[in-house]
Formats: C-alpha cells, structure tokens, sequence
C-alpha cells in the first residue's frame, strides 16, 4: 500500500531516471554544490595571493588552470568562484520567488484591481531589456555583492509572479476549491491549503531555470565592473581580467569561461528535465515533432 | 414552519453575451426533514438555485430577493457570519466526485478540515472523526482508506467520501447537487440507497436531471424549466399525475416511457421566450401562451402547476 500511495513520486523519479540529459545536470550541479562547500580543501593555491614570479603560466602540473597576470592559480580561482556564482545564483532565486509567488498568488486569486495593478508592473518591467535595467540599477547603487543581488531580483521576480498567476487561475477552478468554500473555508485557508500546493510545480521547475539565467546576469555584471569587487574571485570579472591577454595566455578566458558555460548547462538540463518529468505529456509531444 | 424559504429569489448574471437571467423570481419553502427534488434539464439553473443558498456565486451575479433560513435572511449575512452556515448548517454535496476531491490531500485529512473548521476538534480527534465519517457511508476498511489519496479511490468511493465530507458537521440541511452524476448504474444505486439512509433525519434539496433517482429520494418535488418552477408536488402526484406539459413531457422521455423527447432545445436564459417560458415546445400553446406569462397556481391540494390549462 505504501508503494500504491507514493505513485506520483515513484512516477516523477522513473521519468526522471530515463533521461540521461537531466541526470547528467543533476550530477553536474550537486557537484558544484560540493566544489563551493568545499572550496578551501579543493583548492591547490590561495587563489588571491598573487605570486609574480609565476604569472601567465601555462596549465601545468603545479597549476592546473595556469596563472593570471598576477600569478594567481586559476584553478583556485574557479573553484571560489564558483561560491559567489551559486550563492548568487540561490539568493536571488529564493528572493525572487518568494516575491514572485506572493504577487502571483494574490494577482491569481484575488483578480479585478489588485491584478491590474501587479501585471500592468510585470508589464512595465518586462518592457526593459533586463540585463540592461539591472545594469542601471547596479549602477545606481555601485558595485558589490549586495547590490548585484538587489539589481538582479529587481528584474527576476516578474517571471515567478506571472507563472504563479497563470497556474492559481487554473487550479482555482476545481470543484474541490469549490468544496472547500461550501464547507466554510476561508480564503485564507483555501489559498494555503487547496491551491498552493497544486499550484506550486511550475515554480519549481521555473526556479531552476532561473538559477542558470541569474548566473548569468551576475557574471555579465561581473564582467562590466558592476559584480564582486576585487580581490574576491568570480567568473565574469575574471573573464574581463583575462581580455588583455587573450592571445598570449588564453586559459585566463577559457577556464572561467568554460565553469560559466558547464554551470548554466547543468541547470538547464536539470530544469528541463524536472519540467518533463512532471509533465511526460509534454515530452511526448516533443517527441512526436 | 418551513427551515428554509426562498422568496422572489431572482439570480443574474452579466456576461459579455447578455444578462444570463438563471433564476426568475422563485418562491419555494422547504419544511424541516424534508427531502425535496429540483429537477430539469441541464442548463435550467438548478445548480444556480442550489449555490445561491450558501452564496458561493461569483461576486458579479446579482441576487434579489430572500432566503430565509431559520428565519434569517442568507442574503443579508456577512461573509464572515456565511461561513458559519457552510458545512455546519447547510452543507452542499458537489457534482463531479473525481474532480471535487483536492489530489494532493489524504481524504481522510480533506473530511477532517470540516470538522476542524467547525466543531473545533485538534488534528487527532478530527482525524478520528473522518474515519467514523467513512464508515458511516460504508468505505470498506475506512481507518486505512482515510491515509489514501483520491486517485487511489474509485468513483463511486470518491462519492462516498464527498456525501461523508457534507455530512461531517451534522449540517441540519444538505444540498446535493447531482451526486450520481457519472457513476456506472450498480453503483448509483448504491449511492441512492446511502444518500436515503444518510439524510432521514435531515433536510435535503436534492438537484438532479435524473427522475428515477428523485423518485426513490425524494418526499416532493419540484420541476424547473429556464429558471422558472414549473410545478410541485409530493413525488407520487408527480409521476402519477403531472400536469404542466413540461412535466409530462419530461416523464415521457425516460426510457421505461419509451425514450419519447421533447420537441426543440432548452431556451437560451440570456433571451428567454416571451408569455410561458416552455410555449415554443409545447403541444398544447395558444395565443395566450405566447404572450401572457402563467403563475404558479394551486390545482389541487399541495399540487402547484404553472399552466393556463388549470387557470
């Protein structure tokens, strides 16, 4: 019986389990989680004591990754990078979403004047080129961990707010939301106990994807100048870094490029297939085009 | 005295297509212990009349009129002071048991907020409750069924649980707005038995399109066509003695009768006909009956049609 009662997961964890692509994000991305937690004992070198003797040397035993024009091991260097990339990453998402979730939920089932107000918001920030208004809103508030969170969860959390919308209008309709009320329930209670939780997939799978799109957007700014100040290592700023010496020692790119590229594929993968497992109508479908 | 009585109840809803006008000025009284059917074909605003008793319209409909419930006007509550009479006092049985039930909720937890809600029991006590509940509509094995979800419960289970999650509360009054709807013959009958033994000593407005299933319920009933009631009387004189053509007709097509339709469609409520509602399919229209508009007049004793023949 238990076995019966568990069927959706079971189900959710079969579908997932075939597809390679998902499984491969997934592992991608809890080793990252492993790599951030455990930075200081991975790491071969300090990755911000600057060593002059040894800059712009090649990948070599010493230093996997090479050094930096400082003679720093890029190697180290990626590997807390990836702190900052996956902390930003999971703040942002969580910041973004509990906003996002809220507004929607109240945008969804609420209607009339409360949803006019909040999509016609959703609305105007949409009409912004979101990196570009992220940019203007880190550079307002100057450079620095704390306000690249702030200028990318300004432009995030509309996603959340209009996917949870959409999915509360749909669940709304049910007859047992409709059970619930005739047996006295408030909307309160109806909103946390009924429709909530048939309403929340979607943002999970959203989130996700968010996750890869904030790296991103936190690298990009990184790379202008607007992320983490210097020393502390992160993946956009050390792209930049590594501009100037493209052609004479181009691991300074390539390494932190290809951390950024792995990272976002990973939870891509893993968000596309989170999407299908819960959804298999929707693979097919795929499959069938 | 009557426990519950409706005057000039009047329910209307804008749309973009019109004014959908789903119940036109509906005087009924149901006394206490009585079960009464309201019966008509879809689209004839009987589940309209059942929701509007508890308000659960949406906030656009306009409601005229009176529904008074113990002598209180429903319409006049607070939504706060309605969402006591919900499930405590009168309780509504949904349609579409497969879709009425929360999927990611254990049934027995689904029966348990009721009587949380209501009756102020904890978690366990209320638990306790539902499995009882579950009993009483006969779900075999009712402590393991209440820790199931409803996609492990099979139709006629669902309904069951529905019917125990109404009854939960001891509501003096049940709505049931077709709860055999979509359950396979043997089991409807199984339904109809437990609706029957559940609701004698309740009140009860049964809304169905099903005669068969009034017939065996029901004390009275009453027939509605395009928002309108167009007769009442106790369940015997219905079927042994109907008198609107509408009524006769409706008997007529049921398939011991001999599957005879009625002629035409069910009128659309945005544009109703003019003088008596029903004079575009019936046999028996006049002039008159297409220019003035019948009342509902006693014929015999307890017996009301709504027909210039009898006037």
């Amino acid at each position: 019986m238990k076995q019966r009662s568990d069927s959706r997961f079971i189900s959710f964890v079969a579908q997932f389990k075939q597809n390679r692509a998902a499984l491969a994000g997934a592992t991608i991305v809890l080793l990252l989680v492993f790599v951030t937690l455990f930075a200081p004992q991975l790491s071969p070198h300090d990755p911000i004591k600057a060593c002059l003797d040894e800059r712009l040397t090649a990948p070599c035993m010493e230093y996997p990754f090479g050094t930096d024009q400082l003679g720093r091991c890029i190697f180290s260097r990626v590997l807390y990078g990836s702190r900052v990339s996956l902390s930003v990453g999971l703040i942002v998402v969580g910041i973004a979403a509990t906003i996002g979730v809220v507004l929607g939920i109240i945008s969804g089932y609420c209607g009339g004047v409360p949803d006019e107000i909040i999509m016609r918001l959703v609305d105007a920030m949409l009409a912004f080129p979101s990196l570009f208004l992220a940019l203007a809103i880190a550079g307002i508030l100057g450079a620095g961990f704390i306000n690249v969170i702030l200028a990318i969860t300004v432009v995030e959390w509309t996603r959340y707010a209009r996917v949870m919308r959409g999915s509360i209008l749909s669940v709304k309709e049910n007859y047992y939301v409709e059970a619930a009320k005739s047996l006295g329930a408030s909307d309160f209670y109806i909103v946390t106990r009924h429709i909530v939780p048939n309403a929340i997939t979607p943002i999970i799978v959203v989130a996700t994807l968010g996750i890869a799109t904030v790296i991103l957007a936190a690298a990009s700014l990184g790379f202008l100048g607007f992320g983490v100040q210097p020393p502390t290592p992160e993946w956009g700023m050390m792209l930049n870094d590594g501009r100037l010496f493209m052609r004479r020692a181009p691991w300074l790119m390539i390494f932190p490029g290809l951390a950024i590229m792995i990272t976002i594929l990973a939870f891509n993968l893993l968000g596309d297939g989170l999407r299908d497992a819960w959804d298999p109508r929707l693979r097919e479908r795929r499959r069938e085009r | 005295m009557s426990l519950l009585s409706i005057t000039q109840l009047k329910v209307h809803f804008p749309t973009q297509d019109g004014i959908v006008k789903a119940v036109n000025t509906i005087d009924l009284e149901i006394a206490n212990n009585e079960r009464l059917g309201l019966i008509g074909e879809t689209g004839c605003g009987k589940t309209v009349l059942g929701m509007s008793i508890i308000r659960l319209l949406p906030p656009s409909t306009t409601i005229e009129g009176e529904i008074r419930y113990k002598g209180n006007d429903l319409l006049k509550l607070t939504e706060k002071e309605i969402r006591k009479i919900r499930g405590k006092e009168i309780a509504m049985i949904l349609q579409n048991p497969t879709t009425s039930l929360n999927p990611v909720l254990k049934v027995g937890d689904q029966i348990a907020e009721a009587i949380k809600l209501h009756q102020g029991l904890d978690r366990r006590a209320a638990k306790a409750k539902a499995v009882e509940m579950l009993e009483a509509v006969k779900i075999p094995d009712a402590t393991k069924r209440a820790n199931e979800y409803p996609h492990q419960f099979s139709g006629g289970m669902k309904e069951r649980a529905m019917i125990a999650m109404g009854l939960a509360c001891d509501p003096a009054m049940i709505i049931a707005d077709e709860p055999t709807k979509g359950l396979d013959v043997t089991v409807k009958k199984q339904i109809v038995k437990l609706m029957k033994e559940v609701t004698t000593q309740k009140t009860m407005l049964f809304i169905t399109h099903d005669l068969g299933v009034a017939a065996e319920i029901c004390d009275n009933i009453t027939v509605m066509y395009a928002g309108e009631l167009m007769e009442y009387a106790n369940t015997e004189a219905i079927f042994k003695n109907p008198m609107h053509p509408y009524t006769q007709g409706f008997l007529n097509s049921l398939p011991s009768m001999g599957l005879k339709a009625i002629k035409g469609m069910s009128p659309s409520l945005i544009d109703l006909p003019s003088g008596c509602r029903f004079h575009p399919r019936c046999d028996f229209a006049d002039a008159k009956c297409r220019t003035e508009h019948p009342e509902l007049i006693e014929v015999e004793k307890s017996h009301y049609a709504r027909c210039f023949q009898y006037a």
